[in-house]
């Protein structure tokens, strides 16, 4: 089969897995979640086999694998859909297919598989545990999901919208996957409707995203109408993006091109959960942690950053390295560090293990947002790519926790006690062995630990980047992120897993089956490995013995590779200084707090996450709500247009009245019909009178008659 | 010849006239037959007149006047017949009373 077949089909299997689990095998648990994960491992299948055949090109990213078909006429040409694999998206394809295929693996254990059903678990909430009998002892165990099936047939939507958005060639079936990716993502943090915490945080999502997305089609069509296509080969042709970057809009001074790339990133801003649109993702923790994990970590978000990333070139259209930046990659430059320090000093005060991953999402997206706004293309995509592993390990891996310490919950029967909260935990690294080791390695990866693990690499290059092209704000900001990240990553591994346990609850965890350590595990191999493939030629002993594969392979997806910036040591020291040391501190502080009241960091601004769901709920969401409720309902639909309703209604009775009273009535009625029998009557009572019954008249009658006939006779016709 | 057509004429209408007058205005039923007699018989003259002095030699003008006495006579049978059963039934011969059917 060739390539391009391969491609094309590679968003087909978790559709179908969808389609046949909803239409069919919805009561059958063990089918759903065999067609799902076998769909999954099918497009895993084909994702390896499209990366290794894109290895063995030579010169990938001038030879790429593409097909296009005709789609919609537009007056003489069409416009084509299709797919395109370069080594942005062979790469992206690689990560996609091995976190998807590890999250449904996980998601099989995560959702109690082989469980009994609970006690009182209804569909629409979690489900709350079964009692069994053992040797005449009742204890309550885990039971499994109510919506099993469901849960499968959505996240098979969902990975069929992300394989769609990778492969595609073009912004416009790109756009599909995003919007389909949008609709899961609503469905699935909303997957326990029952709760309403989860129907609320589902509704913000999608509306949050929905804004950036309204000005991502805003690009889309002014991109459209400038260019006239939408495939990204044909806009990233040179004499292309000279005229968009030349091209002048009467909108602050921007280009054509810097106006589109800016609406693009407006819709990153939303999928990828940035500020000032930031306001989703920590809420979408409602969902299951699987959900969590994909949707928020692995994939989705990802999605924005990697479309950010696919339109570089017409963001970065004019610039070249050593410029000053342009003011859309300003702009990007700007909200991505911001957003990465913002969300940082939120993560310290959280107290749910979930939602300091939530927050550190966001931070380590404003890293890539950053670095793709000073020009680093290769070190954002590369980090893009560590991320998505690591963070999909430190989500699975609080899924697993959490599932430990439901287990004591269950045990110990108080339900007041979340599991959720890491003051409740403790000293879970003996209790949860694998699920502390790998989680341990997730968060050094993401403290950027050096050498070892695959974050070190990819931070260290986006603050190379930065510092050395001279952008010292952005370096500045994002060395204090780091430090806050790393920070924040100890105290959350402190709290959950050194120490003795703090609660009952955390006393009776437990390690969780092998269908969720095993994606642990297998994570973790690539949370620590990937960064080696991106070592910098010049890193001081160990750079140049393996070489920066991952720089030429991805810088080979622009037109020109882009340089690799120069060795210097501070990046280097700063990145180890800030790891090292926020590791440490963390340690340090973590290690003799017990309760939130000895967290000096549980500042009220900071857990309150700066105020803004509250502002945005006085500017935004009441006044929609006066709008909706007293405006367009009471005002327009009630008083207005009812009103003119009601008063045509009002016409034509009165009318209808009128008509019937007086002309139905007198005219028709009584004039016509009944006048008409009356004249008719009373001719008839009148001239019965002849009949008199004697017959002497009726024969003067006659004789009179004939006496008249035949004098007109004479008269008239004549004769004799 | 020596009386003249007319004469036998004018004496039929006037005949026939009185007997009309009498059909119409006298009460008695039977009085109204004798009245229908007598113009029957005044035709019979008129028929008898026309004979004699245009073609006497044809026999179809006595035949016809002979018709007409023969009719006359089986029509006074039937009607002092219903004259009878009137009586019978309504005790009177006054043909003003007998107005059963009208309005």
């Amino acid at each position: 089969m060739t390539t391009e077949t391969i491609i094309w089909l590679l968003p087909l299997p978790p559709l179908l897995a969808f389609f046949l689990i909803v239409l069919f095998t919805n009561k059958h648990k063990a089918f759903s979640h065999s067609l799902a994960v076998g769909a999954a491992g099918l497009s895993w299948l084909g994702s390896m086999l499209v990366f290794v055949r894109a290895l063995g090109v030579h010169e990938f990213g001038k030879e790429v694998f593409e097909s296009a078909i005709n789609w919609l006429p537009t007056g003489s040409t069409w416009l084509k859909i299709g797919v395109l694999i370069d080594p942005l998206s062979a790469a992206t394809l690689f990560f996609v297919a091995w976190t998807v295929l590890m999250i449904f693996v996980y998601s099989v254990g995560y959702h109690n598989f082989g469980q009994p059903a609970g006690d009182h678990d209804r569909p629409g909430l979690p489900p709350h545990g079964a009692t069994v009998e053992e040797h005449g002892h009742k204890h309550v165990v885990p039971s499994i999901e109510p919506m099993y099936s469901r849960f499968f047939a959505f996240i098979g939507l969902f990975a069929c919208g992300m394989y769609t958005l990778v492969v595609s060639d073009n912004l416009l079936t790109l756009f599909v996957g995003w919007e389909i990716m949008g609709l899961c993502s609503y469905l699935l943090i909303g997957f326990w409707y029952g709760k309403e915490s989860a129907r609320n945080a589902a509704i913000k999502a999608f509306m949050t995203t929905r804004v950036g997305d309204v000005f991502m089609l805003l690009g889309i069509a002014f991109l459209y109408s400038a260019t006239g296509t939408l495939s990204f080969r044909e806009i990233f042709r040179p004499e292309v993006l000279h005229a968009l970057a030349t091209t002048a809009t009467p909108f602050f001074g921007l280009s054509a091109a810097g106006f589109i790339g800016l609406l693009l990133f407006i819709g990153t801003v939303g999928k990828s959960a940035q500020w000032p649109l930031h306001v989703w993702l920590p809420d979408a923790m409602e969902g299951p942690t699987p959900v969590s994990a994909m949707i928020h970590a692995a994939t989705m978000v990802s999605a924005g950053v990697y479309m950010v990333i696919r339109m570089f070139p017409l963001i970065s259209a004019g610039w070249e390295p050593g410029m000053p930046l342009n003011p859309t990659m300003s702009i990007i430059a700007f909200i991505g560090a911001f957003t990465a320090l913002f969300a940082a000093t939120i993560a310290v005060a959280q107290n749910d293990i979930k939602r300091v991953l939530a927050y550190s999402t966001i931070s380590q997206l404003g890293y890539m947002i950053a670095a793709l706004g000073v020009g680093a293309y290769v070190a954002a995509a590369f980090h893009l790519i560590t991320h998505a592993f690591f963070k999909a390990l430190l989500f699975l891996g609080s899924g697993s926790v959490i599932h430990g310490m439901e287990h004591g919950v269950l045990h110990t029967g108080d339900h007041s006690i979340d599991p959720q909260n890491m003051f409740n935990m403790g000293g879970l690294r003996k209790k949860m062995p694998i699920t502390f080791w790998t989680f341990l390695i997730g968060g050094l990866a993401l403290s950027g630990f050096p050498v070892l693990t695959a974050g070190f690499w990819s931070k260290d290059e986006i603050l190379a980047d930065a510092f050395g092209h001279g952008h010292w704000a952005v370096f500045a900001t994002l060395a204090t992120a780091a430090f806050l990240t790393a920070f924040y990553t100890m105290r959350q591994i402190t709290l959950t897993f050194l120490g003795e346990p703090r609660t009952k609850e955390a006393e009776h965890a437990q390690e969780t089956p092998w269908t969720m350590t095993l994606p642990l595990v297998i994570l973790a191999v690539f949370a620590i490995g990937y960064g080696w493939v991106g070592i910098p030629e010049h890193f001081p002993l160990i750079g140049g013995i393996l070489p920066n594969w991952f720089h030429e392979f991805i810088g080979g997806t622009l037109f020109e590779v882009p340089e690799a910036v120069p060795f210097s040591v501070w990046p280097l020291l700063t990145s180890l200084g800030v790891a090292l040391g926020g590791l440490f501190i963390g340690w340090l502080v973590y290690r003799k707090v017990k309760s939130p009241k000895q967290d000096f960091l549980q500042i009220p601004v900071l857990k309150n996450k700066w105020y803004f769901d509250e502002a945005y709920n006085f500017l935004f969401v009441r006044p929609a709500y006066w709008v909706s409720e007293t405006f367009t309902y009471m005002f327009m639909d009630r008083a207005i247009i009812d009103g003119i309703l009601h008063t045509f209604g009002r016409v034509a009775l009165w009318l209808g009245s009128f008509l019937r009273n007086y002309f139905d009535k007198p005219v028709i009625n009584e004039f016509i019909a009944d006048g008409t029998g009356n004249i008719v009557k009373k001719a008839g009572s009148s001239l019965r009178r002849i009949q008199v019954g004697r017959i002497q008249s009726y024969m003067l009658v006659s004789l009179v008659v004939v006496v008249l006939f035949a004098v007109l006779y004479y008269f008239l016709i004549g004769g004799v | 010849m020596s009386i003249p057509l007319s004469w036998f004429l004018v004496l039929s209408a006037a005949l026939f006239s009185i007997g009309l007058f009498g059909v119409l205005a006298r009460k008695n039923a039977i009085a109204i037959l004798l009245g229908v007699e007598l113009m029957l018989n005044a035709v019979n003259i008129n028929l008898v007149a026309f004979w004699r002095y245009l073609d006497p030699a044809q026999m179809a003008g006595q035949v016809f006047a002979v018709i007409v006495f023969a009719v006359a006579a089986a029509e006074v049978a039937v009607g002092l017949a219903l004259i009878i059963s009137v009586y019978r039934r309504r005790k009177t011969v006054v043909a003003d009373e007998v107005d059963l059917m009208k309005w």
